[in-house]
């Protein structure tokens, strides 16, 4: 049984946003926190990633999936996650439909964002749940 | 040699404990085991899955209980 407060739970998937400043950017940071929020996955830190924290490294190796999500085309999400070797299953708001400068960040496009994303598991989440972190 | 083993003591950290301790034994180094415990100290490794292995203040492994073999090829190098 694990001690309280314990890290050692299994790690299934990881998310990474770019949460790059522009409207998408800002998007791909909010809709890695709606997952996060509804226990789809666990959010990290791209940041400690592109800064090869040796700690940061070593913990996102024990996930089973890593998932990117990138605001824009640039995919910095995607290539900083692939330049330390990691294998990515990889989305861009582009190829979803949201323009760089286009984009409303609002809780219409995070939820849509996010239900593509997530292939409408979201929606599924808070049909299941009553009074649950998603349907706030 | 310093290796530290981060946790907060739960049987994962124990066990990774009991096999850098035993890896230690069977390459006959001088090694200094310790634990770090403290979650606020732990995040600041940029450990963010437990047990760790740090060697020398790098972390080499998180999230896994290594074995005793995979200790001793990593403190070997």
């Amino acid at each position: 049984m694990a001690a309280k407060n314990c890290m050692c739970q299994e790690t299934g998937l990881l998310v990474f946003p770019c949460s790059g400043s522009s409207d998408v950017g800002e998007l791909s940071d909010r809709i890695g926190r709606t997952i996060a929020k509804c226990g789809q996955a666990k959010m990290f830190c791209l940041a400690g990633i592109g800064a090869h924290i040796p700690g940061m490294i070593e913990s996102a190796k024990a996930a089973k999936k890593i998932i990117s999500i990138d605001g824009c085309p640039v995919s910095c999400a995607k290539k900083t996650l692939e330049h330390v070797g990691f294998k990515v299953e990889a989305y861009n708001l582009k190829d979803l439909g949201f323009e760089k400068g286009k984009t409303k960040v609002d809780e219409d496009s995070i939820k849509s964002a996010t239900s593509k994303i997530t292939g409408g598991k979201i929606e599924e989440t808070i049909t299941r749940s009553s009074g649950g972190c998603c349907t706030n | 040699m310093k290796i530290e083993i981060l946790g907060v003591g739960c049987p994962k950290c124990k066990q990774l404990t009991a096999n850098a301790e035993a890896a230690v034994k069977e390459l006959n180094i001088a090694a200094e085991i310790s634990k770090i415990t403290d979650i606020d100290e732990i995040t600041e490794y940029g450990v963010m899955m437990t047990p760790a292995l740090a060697v020398d203040g790098t972390v080499v492994s998180a999230g896994k209980v290594l074995s005793k073999d995979d200790i001793k090829k990593i403190i070997s190098k």
